[in-house]
């Protein structure tokens, strides 16, 4: 690789021509560490120069867009270069006369255009998630007709995924809120003398709304973003396609198992995630309130009623459904490239847990007179 | 400098877990040269262009690119060194959320030397070069099709100017005309830009009109390594299921008349 160089200057008794020397590889690899150096350079004489090329050794194409830029897009008068040079040159002069068609810049019409679209984005990801959930109706009406049908070892095998796999995170997360809620309600109930009614906060907080809740965000996290991407990665390598082409129901295959598994892992989930951070509770009061775990378990059916926990596992019931649901919608709507990809993944968990939080909002407000003592 | 080979690997091994796929492989690519990498499906032509460009590593042997191993050096040589080749993979491997004329220009953009004016018009003749029309410039991987595919991953592969073209199947998965078109492409490139070319391929028609040298990779090593013609007398089970079959005799007919 020999240096470019590049000597650009009045030679003497040439007239007022000033004459530009070029010498040695101009090539990507050799420009690139001396770019605008050059750039400059060649800017400065310009296209009314007298351009000597015969010393180049070796010109490839982003050499020869440094000269046409320099040129100002013409070809100099004053030119003395050899016939192979001025094809390489005549390349990029060919093509810079027709540009590429550009993306359209962004106006203030687009930006209306956007907001509007991200209004007509939500009734289409509404009417797309009713579609689905109809489908889903209508494959289960179908599978009740047809037993043998049923996807049974990918329910069973989801289940696995979602539920089973899922109980020591499950447990360590109710655990420690446990401990931390209990810890943080003995220090003001002390003050007022009133440590038992610990059991009360905790149970009902954790069986009713907290177990429900918690399981939630975490299933959503967890088996939603794996669900989405899932499917997300199914339609980038086209096997959503293959199994159509087979004939295959999408839904039956992918959507319903994972609904049905996280349907039914969920309540257990809550069961569990519930008497973990129940645990973390009692071992937290008797720790700081020295109640006892006796003490505890005896009072604990008495001032939470049953009630509670068939809300808490209903819930669960309902969050995990619709977890599944909307995870399961937005896989489907990934196109095929990367970015869609991550962009359908982020919505799917941010929206399940919004979903899940609203319904709760629901539940709270339907369930008021039920299973609250007094 | 230029008398070094562009590659050369010497007693390549490679294995996956118990699966000898590399016994002791020498190979030597000089300048200019357009060389066929031929061999059975599993053969492991692919993991050998993954060695070449630093992908992988072989279990024993040493891989040189322009005369230096290929990890020898700073970071700062060996990125240096990376952009002296450009691939072509074996299913395109364009960047999916980036349009046509993006993912071609993404390999300068990422040099910081380019100006943005200077890309578009090297991406405009890099889409002039392999024949593809201005307008599919703003076209998204996904809307292409597999010869159009492999038309924009060779424009890419052709960003930085490469000294070194690696192709793996390069007209695999398309039909006998547009393979045509695109092995007459690669030869017509190869030409203009000086370029050495080492390609992968079972496909015969490809390897009958393009390559200078042929290697044979049969029973984990190189079997042969010569011309076309030499390669074509060779006594083996392989070459002459390959070569002499019926398919490989009028393919190689066929180029002979062209020519
Ligand atoms: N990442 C990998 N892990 C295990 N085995 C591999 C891997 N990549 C390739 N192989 C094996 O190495 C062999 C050669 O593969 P490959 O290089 O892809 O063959 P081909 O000549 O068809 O391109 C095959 O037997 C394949 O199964
Ligand atoms: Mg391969």
């Amino acid at each position: 690789m020999r240096a470019p160089t590049a000597s650009c200057g009045l030679s003497a008794g040439s007239g007022a021509r000033p004459e530009c020397r070029l010498e040695g590889d101009w090539t990507l690899r050799a420009l690139a560490p001396r770019a605008d150096e050059f750039r400059r350079l060649l800017a400065r004489a310009g296209q009314g120069a007298s351009w000597k090329l015969d010393g180049v050794t070796r010109l490839d194409s982003f050499g020869a867009t440094l000269l046409w830029h320099a040129w100002r897009e013409q070809w100099p008068e004053d030119l003395s270069a050899d016939d192979e040079l001025r094809a390489v040159i005549g390349r990029i002069a060919a093509t810079a006369a027709e540009p590429l068609p550009e993306a359209r810049a962004f106006t203030l019409t687009d930006a209306i255009v956007v907001l509007g679209a991200a209004l007509l984005g939500f009734a289409n990801h509404l009417a797309g998630f009713v579609r689905l959930a109809g489908q889903l109706c209508l494959d289960i009406a179908y599978l009740l007709r047809h037993p043998g049908d049923w996807p049974l070892r990918e329910i069973s095998a989801n289940f696995y995924k979602v539920g089973a796999k899922a109980t020591p995170v499950a447990a360590l997360v109710g655990f420690l809120i446990g401990v931390v809620l209990s810890y943080l309600s003995a220090l003001q109930l002390r003050a007022f003398g009133a440590d038992i009614y610990i059991v009360n906060i905790l149970g009902l907080g954790i069986v009713r709304e907290l177990g429900p809740v918690l399981v939630s965000v975490l299933v959503a996290g967890r088996s939603g973003s794996a669900m989405t991407a899932q499917l997300g990665v199914m339609r980038v390598t086209e096997e959503l396609d293959a199994l159509s082409a087979m004939g295959i129901s999408r839904t039956v295959r992918l959507v319903l198992p994972k609904v049905v598994a996280l349907t039914v892992a969920m309540p257990l989930l809550v069961l569990w995630t519930s008497a973990v951070a129940l645990f973390g509770g009692m071992v937290s009061a008797w720790v700081q309130l020295d109640l006892g775990f006796g003490f505890f378990l005896d009072t604990l059916p008495r001032v939470v009623p049953v009630a509670n926990l068939y809300i808490g596992l209903a819930k669960g019931a309902v969050f995990g459904l619709s977890i599944a649901l909307v995870a399961c919608h937005f896989g489907l709507r990934v196109r095929p490239n990367t970015e869609s990809l991550s962009t359908n993944t982020t919505a799917s968990v941010v929206s399940a847990i919004t979903v899940v939080i609203l319904i709760d909002a629901v539940f709270a407000i339907a369930t008021r007179s039920i299973g609250v003592p007094g | 400098m230029s008398d070094a080979p562009v590659i050369e690997l010497r007693g390549i091994v490679t294995r996956f877990g118990s699966n000898l796929v590399h016994d002791g492989i020498d190979l030597s690519v000089a300048r200019g040269e357009v060389v066929a990498l031929v061999g059975g499906s599993g053969s492991g032509k692919t993991t050998l262009l993954r060695h070449m460009i630093g992908l992988t590593r072989p279990a024993r042997g040493e891989v040189s690119l322009f005369g230096e191993p290929l990890f020898s050096g700073s970071l700062r040589e060996q990125r240096a060194r990376r952009r002296r080749f450009g691939v072509l993979f074996q299913h395109g491997a364009l960047f999916s959320a980036l349009n046509v004329a993006e993912n071609i220009g993404f390999p300068l953009r990422e040099l910081h030397v380019v100006t943005p004016k200077e890309i578009r018009d090297l991406v405009a003749l890099k889409l002039a070069m392999v024949e593809l029309e201005p307008s599919t410039a703003l076209l998204m991987p996904a809307e292409l099709s597999g010869g159009m595919v492999k038309r924009v991953a060779l424009a890419r592969a052709l960003a930085l100017e490469p000294e070194l073209l690696l192709l793996d199947e390069p007209t695999a998965g398309l039909d006998p005309d547009r393979s045509a078109a695109f092995v007459e492409l690669v030869r017509s490139l190869q030409a203009q830009l000086e370029l050495t070319v080492v390609l992968v391929t079972h496909d015969i028609d490809t390897l009958a009109a393009l390559s200078s040298k042929v290697a044979i990779l049969a029973e984990r090593r190189i079997l042969s390594y010569a011309s076309q013609e030499k390669t074509m007398e060779l006594d083996h089970p392989f070459v002459a299921s390959f070569f002499r079959g019926e398919f490989g005799r009028r393919a190689i007919a066929r180029s002979r008349g062209k020519t």
